[in-house]
């Protein structure tokens, strides 16, 4: 494999026929910008979306009579319902505390501590929350609900609640998947086209070529490595357009807004590699693909 | 491919040899030395006839005339034979190569035993004169060393040593056609087909791109020459094949010629004013 002189045809390409290069460039440049800056979005939505799911939970109230050692009888009954992640018990004192500081008056008023221990029970997937919340209330011989431990006073009912939150969060989901597969189609369609384009306007070229005798390798390889460099090119400058706008704008806001801040959004560097290879790939794939037929002579 | 290169440059140190020089044996079972060899070629268009049952060869170092009116079939022919179309029926043979036999990834390498020169020139329009010839180089692995070496050769014979580092729009038709007959040339191919080569260009470069090709033929090399330009068939004397609606309708091995007429007296005969010759 002669690198060196598809280098250089792919170099005095790129400059022979800049207006053509350019647009391609153009083009990867700027789908790349939108979805450098729609991949992060769709991510903060999905991490917004699971942040309020992971706040479903099922509250059980102890009697407020209730020892310690029933308390720990019941932590590990509820330990040993299926799909319950972890169990965190807010203690009377703990709770008057956190009352109290949103509503000092209506706590200063009522002088004693009303509330009781309570055990916050995340499931390990929000939508198992209704069979926890189902195993921590047995069917009574009456036909009612009960507990399964007499030491507990009531298991907290959010049952419609919750059915909304799981079902909004689901449809957020799934319309942040729907975009991101529209959009990722769109900018290969609009980069394919492109290279087709500026491919179209050298097909006497390329014929021309397998008139002298050169095999379909020959012919593609330039075009393949100006298809890597034009594609690196738009990749590099979208991604530094992305990184002045992270630095300047994101960054201070990040510190005051969580959303922005939240672990779950992809990280740049990770950002950095899907666009730079994303664009790469298209562009190489586009390249060559789109020369067979003009090959076909 | 390292056969066909072989191939390739057997030919070329074959070429300076007179044409009475044999082949080498085994390698055309049943075809003498016969570098054009068709027999009963037909292609139809979607029903329309561009050759019919033509049946010809032509042997090593001739030069020949393929004349016709538009439609005739003579770029039919010249298609076929860099088998840019697959005939309908027939076998066609070239430079001892089976054109039946050429896969579709071989024909590349085919291609390099033949040199092709067009009515529209077909240069690489962002290439220097130099860059155009040495591209048939480049596209046979030719080594940098060789490119430096052969190119420069080539455009001295061509006369456009003084147009190296000119891009094709800088250069007249005239001009142009000699890149053309270079690129075709550079690789020693024994065949070298010229379509229309004069169609372009003005009596007195035609002369000269003619000139060009008989002193190419004088090497050994096997031209094959379409054209509608009767004055210039007529003036040069050579065999000429006629084709008619697709047919071969005339097969004249003109016996007037003398093979070794220098370049130099074709084209004193070829300027002097026209006089058909008896018999024509």
């Amino acid at each position: 494999m002669r690198v060196g002189f598809f280098l250089r045809e792919a170099v005095r390409a790129t400059r022979r026929s800049a207006a053509p290069s350019f647009a391609a460039l153009a083009t990867v440049l700027v789908t790349l910008l939108v979805l450098g800056v729609f991949i992060p979005i769709v991510q903060a939505t999905n991490g917004a979306a699971d942040s309020v799911r992971s706040r479903v939970e099922v509250d059980v109230y102890m009697k407020t009579n209730a020892t310690a050692v029933q308390e720990a009888r019941v932590r590990q009954e509820i330990l040993n319902i299926p799909h319950v992640k972890t169990v965190q018990l807010v203690s009377k004192q703990t709770a008057y505390e956190q009352q109290s500081k949103l509503d000092p008056a209506a706590y200063r008023l009522l002088g004693t501590n009303p509330l009781p221990d309570t055990f916050h029970v995340i499931p390990d997937n929000p939508a198992n929350v209704l069979a926890v919340h189902n195993a921590l209330t047995p069917p009574t011989a009456g036909g009612g609900t009960g507990t399964i431990d007499p030491s507990i006073q009531s298991v907290s009912n959010r049952r419609n609640d919750t059915k909304k939150i799981l079902e909004v969060t689901n449809l957020v989901t799934i319309t942040a998947a729907a975009l991101t597969v529209l959009l990722t189609i769109a900018s290969i369609l609009l980069i394919a086209n492109t290279i087709r384009l500026s491919l179209y306007a050298r097909r006497r070229e390329v014929e021309v070529m397998k008139l002298v005798g050169a095999t379909d390798w020959f012919i593609r390889w330039p075009f393949v490595v100006e298809g890597i460099v034009v594609g690196a090119a738009g990749a590099g400058l979208a991604i530094a357009v992305l990184g002045i706008a992270k630095v300047a704008l994101l960054d201070p806001l990040a510190s005051n807004w969580t959303l922005i801040a939240s672990p779950r959004t992809i990280s740049f560097t990770a950002l950095v590699i899907v666009l730079m290879s994303a664009g790469v790939l298209v562009s190489a794939l586009g390249s060559g693909l789109s020369l067979r037929r003009f090959l076909r002579v | 491919m390292a056969t066909r290169i072989k191939l390739t440059r057997r030919a070329r140190d074959r070429a300076p040899a007179a044409s009475t020089h044999l082949r080498p044996a085994g390698r055309l079972p049943g075809s003498g030395h016969k570098v054009i060899d068709f027999r009963g070629v037909s292609k139809l268009y979607a029903g329309d006839v561009g050759l019919d049952q033509a049946t010809f060869s032509i042997e090593r170092g001739e030069f020949v005339f393929l004349v016709g009116s538009t439609g005739s079939g003579k770029s039919t022919v010249m298609r076929l034979l860099i088998k840019e179309l697959e005939p309908t029926a027939g076998v066609i043979r070239v430079a001892g190569h089976d054109l039946d036999q050429v896969s579709r990834k071989r024909v590349p390498y085919f291609r390099r035993n033949v040199g092709v020169v067009f009515q529209d020139f077909k240069l690489l329009p962002n290439r220097t004169v130099y860059d155009n010839v040495a591209y048939a180089l480049q596209v046979t692995g030719g080594s940098r060393k060789e490119i430096r070496a052969k190119v420069p050769d080539i455009l001295r014979l061509t006369g456009l040593s003084t147009k190296l580092h000119n891009f094709p729009h800088q250069l007249s038709g005239g001009e142009q056609q000699r890149v053309s007959v270079a690129r075709a040339f550079v690789n020693h191919p024994p065949l070298l087909l010229a379509d229309e080569p004069t169609g372009n260009l003005d009596p007195d470069t035609s002369i000269d791109i003619m000139r060009l090709l008989y002193r190419i033929n004088r090497t050994g090399t096997t031209v094959l020459v379409a054209t509608h330009d009767q004055a210039m068939v007529d003036k040069m004397r050579r065999r000429v094949l006629e084709l008619s609606r697709g047919r071969i309708v005339r097969d004249e091995a003109a016996g007037f010629y003398t093979r070794d007429e220098t370049t130099r007296d074709l084209a004193r005969r070829l300027r002097a004013p026209s006089t058909r010759p008896p018999g024509l």
